[in-house]
C-alpha cells in the first residue's frame, strides 16, 4: 500500500498528533476545552462518512439522522432507563448500526444524485421526527432531553477534562479501527466497489452485503459522535439535528479530503472554527450586515475549495511529495 | 441434449474423451435477447479441462454477451451453463470467483485510483473470508490473510514483469500496461477458467506475438483452462486447441483451428462482415 518511510512518516505525525491531543486538556480550559470536544465529537463523524462517501462511493446528506440517533438514544438511556453514559453510548451506536443497515437496502437501489436525494429526504424529516407528539414521552418533544454530566471517576480531573478526554479516546479508537479496514480487504473492496462495481463482483466481491454494511459501520460512527456529542453538550433538542448539521458533515469531508482519513481532523476543524470565524469577521462591517456570516462563510469554501480541490488532506500529500523530490515533475 | 454435446464435442482435439468426464465448461442451448435483439441463440459447447477455446466471430457476434452469461452479469433467457458440473445459475455473481472463473474485460475495468498493486490484492478477494469486525479490529485471523493475499499479488506481479509500475494508480498506465494488470489480476484466484476479451486488442505485432506465447505460458504452467475471444485470427490459430466461431449469436463452426478455418461458413461471415 505505500512504502515504509511513508508508513513511518505517516505514524510519527499521528503519535505527535496524539500526544498533543492529550496535553490538550491540561493547557486549555472551560470553553476551549468544549470546542475540543466538539472537533473531535465532529471528527468522529466524519470518519463515518468518509468510509461511506470517500471510500465506497455512497453519498449521504443525511448523516444528521444517524448522529440525532446516537444523541437521543444515549439521552434517552441514560435518562429515562438508568443506564450509565459509557454503557448508552454503545448501545446507542449498535442501534445506529442497525438502522444504517437498514437503510442500505434501499440506497442499492438509488445510486448517484437519487441517493443524494433520498438521504436529503432523510436529513429533512429527522427534526420534525423528533419533535412529533406521540413520541413526547421519550423526546421531550421540541423542548428536548436534558442530561447529566458524567463525573471523573476518582475526582481526580474536572468534568469538562474528563469529557475531552472520552471523546479523545473514541476518536483514537475509532480511528484505529477505521484504518484497520481502510488500508485492509475491506477497504480495497469499498474502493473497488466504487471504481468500478461489475469488475469488483467478477472479483468476488459481496458488493449488497458491502454497501449496507459500510452504510451500517458509517451510521455507527455518527452515532458514537451523536451520543458524544448529547453528554458533551448536556442537551439534545430537534433544532440541533437539522440539515445543515447533515451538509457540514459532508463539508467536512470534501474540505478534509475525500477518501483521506488523516483528513477528517481538518475537516472537523473547518466545521467548528469557520462559522464563528466568518460571523467575527462579520462584525467589522456593522450592525446592518445581517447576512454576511453566511457569505463570508460561503466565498472562505469557495476559496479553500479553490486552493485545495483534493481538500486539505490531498494538499498536504502535494506538498510532502514536492519536499521529498524537489524539482521533479507532478504528473 | 446429450447427443448435442457429443456433437459439440466432435472435431475437437482429443475426441477419444469423454465431454461429460473432461468438460470444465459446458455451455447448454443458451439463449439471450436485448429487445429485439438476439446477441444468442441456442450457443452449445464445452471446453475441456485446461483447453485453450479460441471464441471467433465479427463485431456484434455475441462474444461478449456469452462472457457476461457466465460471469452472471445477464441472466440468459434459456438454457443453461454448467461449470465443473454445477449449473451456474444457482450461484450469484459475487460467488462465480470463488468457483474458479476470472475474467478481463473488453474495455478495462481496472480499479483506476486503486495501485496496480491493490488491483492485484481485489483480485485475490475470493481468497479470504474475513469480514468488517475480523479487520477493524485487527484480528489474527485478518492479519494473516492480509499476508497470504500480499504474497500472492506480489509473486503475480514480479511475475508479469509490473514491479516498476506496482504503486502507481492504474488509471495512470498506459493501456498495454492497464491489461498485463487485468490479466495478473484476473489470476489472483488461482481460477480452472480465464475468460479473455480481447487481450491483444492495441497491441502491435510483436506484442501480439509475445501475448500468443504467454497465453499458452500460463495455461502450461497452471493448468487453467482459457476462453479466448480475438480478432486476431493468427493469435487465435496459433494458441488454441479447440475454435467455435459465433455469427448473429449463432455457432457457425466448432473444432480445431485448421478445421474452422477452412470452414465455408466461417469464411463467409467474416467476408462479409469486411465487405
Ligand atoms: N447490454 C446490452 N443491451 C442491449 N444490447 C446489447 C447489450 N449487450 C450486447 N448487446 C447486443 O448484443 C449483440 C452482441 O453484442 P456483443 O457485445 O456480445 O458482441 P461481440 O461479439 O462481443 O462484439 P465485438 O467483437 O464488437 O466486441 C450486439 O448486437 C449488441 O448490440
Ligand atoms: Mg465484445
Amino acid at each position: 500500500m505505500m512504502s515504509g518511510s511513508s508508513g513511518r512518516q505517516r505514524r510519527g505525525v499521528t503519535l505527535a498528533v496524539l500526544a498533543c491531543a492529550i496535553a490538550f486538556p491540561f493547557l486549555a480550559s472551560g470553553y476551549h476545552l468544549y470546542q475540543g470536544a466538539q472537533v473531535l465529537i465532529l471528527a468522529i463523524a466524519l470518519l463515518g462518512l468518509n468510509l461511506l462517501t470517500g471510500f465506497n462511493g455512497q453519498i449521504s446528506l443525511g448523516h444528521g439522522a444517524f448522529f440525532a440517533i446516537g444523541g437521543y438514544g444515549a439521552a434517552i438511556l441514560t435518562e429515562k432507563f438508568g443506564v450509565a453514559y459509557w454503557a448508552a453510548i454503545p448501545i446507542a451506536s449498535l442501534v445506529c448500526f442497525g438502522a444504517g443497515f437498514l437503510f442500505g437496502f434501499p440506497a442499492l437501489r438509488f445510486g448517484g444524485l437519487y441517493l443524494a436525494l433520498a438521504t436529503f429526504a432523510l436529513a429533512v424529516a429527522t427534526p420534525q421526527i423528533l419533535s412529533y407528539k406521540g413520541f413526547d414521552a421519550w423526546t421531550g418533544g421540541s423542548q428536548g432531553v436534558l442530561l447529566a454530566k458524567p463525573h471523573a471517576p476518582f475526582g481526580l480531573l474536572t468534568a469538562d477534562q474528563w469529557i475531552y478526554l472520552v471523546c479523545l479516546f473514541c476518536a483514537a479508537v475509532l480511528y484505529w479501527a477505521a484504518r484497520n479496514l481502510a488500508t485492509g480487504r475491506i477497504g480495497r473492496a469499498l474502493i473497488a466497489i466504487r471504481d468500478q462495481p461489475i469488475a469488483a463482483e467478477t472479483m468476488g466481491v459481496n458488493a449488497a452485503l458491502y454497501k449496507t454494511t459500510c452504510f451500517g459501520v458509517s451510521a455507527l460512527y455518527a452515532g458514537v459522535a451523536g451520543g458524544l456529542s448529547a453528554i458533551a453538550v448536556g442537551f439534545v433538542s430537534p433544532e440541533s439535528f437539522g440539515l445543515s448539521l447533515s451538509l457540514s458533515f459532508l463539508v467536512g469531508i470534501v474540505v478534509g479530503g475525500l477518501a483521506s482519513l488523516g483528513g477528517v481532523l481538518f475537516g472537523a476543524l473547518f466545521i467548528e472554527f469557520v462559522p464563528n470565524l466568518a460571523d467575527q469577521l462579520s462584525v467589522n462591517f456593522g450592525e446592518s450586515a445581517k447576512a454576511l456570516p453566511g457569505a463570508i462563510y460561503g466565498l472562505l469554501l469557495i476559496l479553500i475549495m479553490a486552493a485545495m480541490p483534493t481538500g486539505v488532506a490531498g494538499a498536504l500529500r502535494f506538498a510532502a511529495r514536492l519536499a521529498a523530490a524537489p524539482g521533479a515533475r507532478s504528473s | 441434449m446429450f447427443m448435442e454435446l457429443a456433437e459439440a464435442k466432435a472435431g475437437t482435439a482429443d475426441q477419444s474423451v469423454d465431454p461429460h468426464v473432461s468438460a470444465l465448461l459446458a455451455v447448454e442451448g443458451v439463449t439471450m435477447r436485448f429487445g429485439g435483439v438476439t446477441a444468442l441463440e441456442d450457443v452449445s459447447f464445452v471446453v475441456a479441462k485446461g483447453a485453450i477455446c479460441g471464441l471467433i466471430g465479427p463485431n456484434g457476434a455475441g462474444k461478449t454477451t456469452l462472457f457476461n452469461c457466465i460471469s452472471r452479469l445477464y441472466v440468459p433467457h434459456a438454457g443453461a451453463i454448467r461449470f465443473d458440473g454445477n449449473p451456474l445459475a444457482s450461484f450469484a455473481r459475487h460467488e462465480i470467483a470463488s468457483l474458479g472463473i476470472a475474467r478481463t474485460f473488453q474495455n478495462v475495468a481496472l480499479f483506476a485510483t486503486m495501485t496496480t498493486r491493490d488491483n492485484v490484492r481485489v483480485g485475490a478477494h475470493a481468497l479470504a473470508r474475513g469480514g468488517f469486525l475480523s479487520s477493524a479490529l485487527a484480528f489474527p485471523l485478518a492479519g494473516r490473510e492480509e499476508l497470504r493475499v500480499a504474497e500472492r499479488a506480489d509473486a503475480l506481479i514480479e511475475e508479469f514483469g509490473l514491479n516498476g509500475v506496482a504503486d502507481r494508480p492504474a488509471g495512470e498506465l498506459p493501456f498495454g500496461v492497464r491489461k498485463r494488470v487485468e490479466l495478473a489480476r484476473a489470476l489472483a484466484i488461482r481460477p480452472k477458467l480465464l475468460l479473455l476479451d480481447e487481450p491483444a486488442a492495441g497491441l502491435n505485432h510483436e506484442e501480439v506475438d509475445a501475448l500468443g506465447a504467454e497465453i499458452r505460458a500460463i495455461r502450461d504452467r497452471r493448468g487453467v483452462a482459457i476462453l479466448l475471444v480475438e480478432h486476431h485470427m493468427n493469435l487465435v490459430m496459433r494458441v488454441s486447441d479447440q475454435v467455435v466461431a459465433l455469427d448473429f449469436g449463432r455457432v457457425i463452426a466448432n473444432g480445431s483451428p485448421e478445421a474452422v478455418r477452412a470452414n465455408p461458413d466461417v469464411v463467409r461471415a467474416y467476408l462479409g462482415s469486411a465487405g
